[in-house]
């Protein structure tokens, strides 16, 4: 059986990933895909926890991230098609029109 | 009903203020005469169905300030007094309304004249209607905007605007006095209304001191009407209120709003009556003013000037007679003066007219070779009955107020031998100043003037000749001229101010009066004598000999000095009021309190806030990406802090 450990530094390397992604990069796809890898790596440390601890309530907030992030994909991709059509571009850091 | 009167002049302005500059001058002009008119039928009609026996129960009363123990009535009543001011306003003011049609028809914002002589009707019916003192208050603060308001019409002469501060704020030192007089009335007696008011004034006793409560409110109220009808020390604006159109000087300068005045003292009987020391001071002032003024007047070249002067001496006499206590006489030489006096500013308007805007005396004599009374007949003889009014000649309106003033003051109680000299010694100014001026705007000099008439025919005369006015304008004079030939004949046997005696029934009983020798006759012969030795001596000076003015001027030059600079009263003010007021309000007020005080302040907080702002500005960049990187440090910052010294759980 694999301990508990191997789970959470797996699912920190994960929502590191996501940050890093979150930060670091220009495409606003990347980062989308971030949010995406960050929200995964929770639900792994949610779903180890829940399974070592013999408890239902980590799988059913996993349910609910899951919700969540399928929603959160339908609206952002509208946004992101919506922003591209409007710009013709994906850079994340030209979509700064809201500061003014 | 009564009501509809003051408003009907409101809505005069409200049109005019409105739409006006859309109008053509005719219906601008139409509109502004229009509600005048009908104001003064209506007032026709409430006087005819005026009667005696109802005045106790007040007229009709808007609820208007409640609050508290307060209730103040926006509340108008008609009784004696009021109804002979709610003529005078309304009928004087509807002929200068339509002669100003006439003499405003080539100058600029004709309907902004008509808008404002309309809300300045609106707010002197308003004064001398209302059954309140605050509700006054109102009026005599709304003709003092009104006044300034005209004033400073040709705002774009420097002069005029700066004529239309000066009255607002000498005015304003007088209102002073008249709110702290109020204030005095109401913390001790708790009603402004009138109706209420008097029967509680009329219990308390007469009295002696001079600190007494009633002294002092009737000498608080007194500095108001120093203002407001100019009277030394506070008179200095009217005699630059001239710089306004002519007919506004004839109105509100003349015929109404400066005897706002008058009509408040005499409105309050019955606490001056109560107050025999402020009845002493009222009288001295009026006196004092009535024979300064008159002798300024004697040399001024300008037609208005002398007009104004003769105002300012008139209003004078007319406080004499209320510091003899008997305000009858006064309210019938209100009466009287609003038809001379405002048919001689008309005159003088229309002589104005003719001369196309000339106001000097001399320079009108020498414009018009062979006297200007050939040109303009109507305005000749008007002027000559207006001025044999004021002069005090026989059988003419002014001679009968004038000859009961000057009677009451010898012979009250409260006058003395002393005024009554002062008085006569101004009648004798009055009757020379008036002729004077009559002799040289509407006579030819001696000689044929051939040293003027020459350059002013260069200057361009010859596309202007004098010329009588048109009807519009003769047609109010010659109304006004027959009143004043016969407005004094309701005051034979003293019928006018025993109309006026439930007014000035004040519960205080009669003096016995100084008997004289002769009785009433001693005092009417020296009037007369008087008023015929003025015109004496202006023929004399003017027709006959007219190198004899030049020649006495320069035998007292320091007396003609004196006077013909008007005893440097304006300059005093300045050098004693006005100079370190400035210099006070500059260093002090400006430069410490404003500046460094008040702007440091103000602006300390401002830039402080700003640069916060601009500190904390730069976090938001509107990149997400570095809203991203603060967020993930933070939860670092707050795992790290958990970790290491947080609280253990």
């Amino acid at each position: 059986m694999v301990p508990l450990s191997f789970y959470l530094a797996l699912s920190a390397i994960l929502f590191i990933l996501g940050v890093a992604g979150f930060i670091f990069k220009q495409d606003i796809i990347t980062v989308f895909i971030s949010i995406e890898l960050m929200l995964n790596g929770v639900n792994l440390a949610f779903v180890a926890f829940s399974h070592a601890l013999r408890q239902i309530d980590g799988n059913i907030f996993v349910f609910f991230v899951m919700v969540i992030a399928a929603a959160e994909a339908a609206v952002g991709l509208a946004i992101i098609i919506a922003v591209v059509r409007n710009r013709n571009s994906l850079e994340a850091d030209r979509m700064s029109l809201l500061r003014d | 009903m009564l009501l509809l009167i003051p408003l009907l002049c409101f809505a005069g302005f409200v049109l005019n203020i409105l739409f006006g500059r859309q109008w053509s001058q005719k219906v601008a002009g139409a509109v502004g005469v229009a509600f005048p008119a009908a104001a003064f039928v209506l007032a026709l009609r409430v006087v005819s169905q005026y009667n005696p026996a109802q005045v106790a129960a007040g007229g009709v009363a808007l609820p208007w300030i409640q609050a508290g123990l307060l209730s103040i009535p926006y509340g108008l009543q008609l009784d004696q007094l009021s109804l002979v001011m709610l003529l005078i306003v309304t009928g004087v003011g509807l002929l200068i309304h339509i002669y100003s049609l006439g003499y405003m028809a080539h100058e600029g914002g004709f309907y902004r004249f008509f808008a404002l002589l309309n809300v300045f009707m609106f707010f002197m019916l308003t004064l001398v209607l209302a059954n309140n003192y605050l509700l006054m208050f109102i009026g005599w603060e709304g003709v003092g905007f009104a006044s300034y308001m005209l004033i400073g019409f040709f705002f774009h002469k420097d002069s005029a605007s700066r004529a239309g501060m000066k009255a607002f704020v000498v005015n304003r030192i007088g209102d002073f006095g008249f709110l702290i007089g109020l204030f005095f009335i109401f913390e001790r007696f708790h009603t402004f209304t009138f109706a209420q008011l008097f029967p509680l004034v009329k219990q308390m006793p007469v009295e002696a001191a001079w600190g007494g409560p009633l002294t002092v409110i009737a000498l608080l109220l007194f500095v108001g009407a120093t203002g407001k009808s100019a009277q030394i020390p506070l008179y200095v604006w009217l005699p630059d209120a001239m710089e306004g159109p002519t007919p506004v000087s004839a109105l509100i300068h003349a015929a109404t709003m400066v005897t706002a005045g008058v009509y408040m003292v005499c409105r309050s009987a019955a606490i001056y009556d109560r107050a025999p020391h402020a009845l002493e001071v009222v009288l001295a002032i009026g006196a004092l003013t009535a024979i300064f003024a008159a002798s300024i007047g004697l040399l001024q070249r300008d037609i208005k000037k002398v007009l104004a002067y003769s105002t300012v001496s008139q209003l004078g006499y007319m406080f004499m007679a209320c510091g003899a206590a008997m305000y009858g006489a006064g309210v019938f030489h209100l009466m009287t003066h609003a038809f001379f006096k405002g048919l001689l500013f008309l005159g003088a308007g229309s002589v104005i007219h003719a001369m196309n805007g000339e106001q000097d005396m001399w320079a009108i004599r020498a414009g018009a070779p062979g006297g200007l009374r050939k040109y303009a007949p109507v305005t000749f003889i008007t002027f000559l009955i207006a001025t044999c009014a004021i002069s005090g000649i026989p059988f003419f309106s002014g001679f009968y107020s004038k000859d009961k003033i000057l009677y009451d003051v010898l012979t009250s109680a409260n006058g003395s031998a002393l005024w009554w000299a002062v008085g006569t010694l101004a009648a004798l100014m009055t009757s020379f100043y008036m002729f004077r001026a009559l002799f040289v705007t509407f006579f030819a000099g001696p000689k044929p003037d051939a040293r003027h008439s020459k350059p002013e025919e260069h200057k361009g005369g010859e596309h202007h000749h004098p010329h009588e006015s048109p009807k519009v304008m003769t047609v109010p004079l010659m109304i006004l001229g027959f009143l004043a030939l016969v407005g004094g004949y309701i005051g034979i046997g003293d019928r006018f101010e025993h109309f006026l005696d439930p007014i000035f029934d004040t519960g205080v009983p009669a003096q016995p009066i100084h008997p004289i020798a002769g009785g009433e006759w001693t005092v009417t012969a020296v009037s007369v004598a008087v008023a015929l030795l003025g015109l004496l001596i202006a023929w004399l000076f003017y027709i006959k000999n007219p190198e004899l003015p030049e020649r006495l001027a320069t035998s007292m030059r320091g007396l003609y000095e004196l006077v013909w600079n008007k005893y440097w009263v304006d300059e005093l003010y300045g050098a004693v009021i006005t100079r370190p007021l400035r210099a006070f309000s500059r260093v002090v007020l400006w430069r410490t309190v404003d500046v460094t005080l008040i702007d440091g302040t103000v602006n300390g907080v401002g830039s402080t806030a700003r640069g916060a702002g601009n500190g904390l500005r730069q976090q938001a960049s509107g990149q997400i990406r570095s809203y991203a990187t603060w967020v993930a440090l933070g939860a670092a910052a707050v795992l790290l802090y958990m970790y290491f010294g947080g609280p253990r759980a």
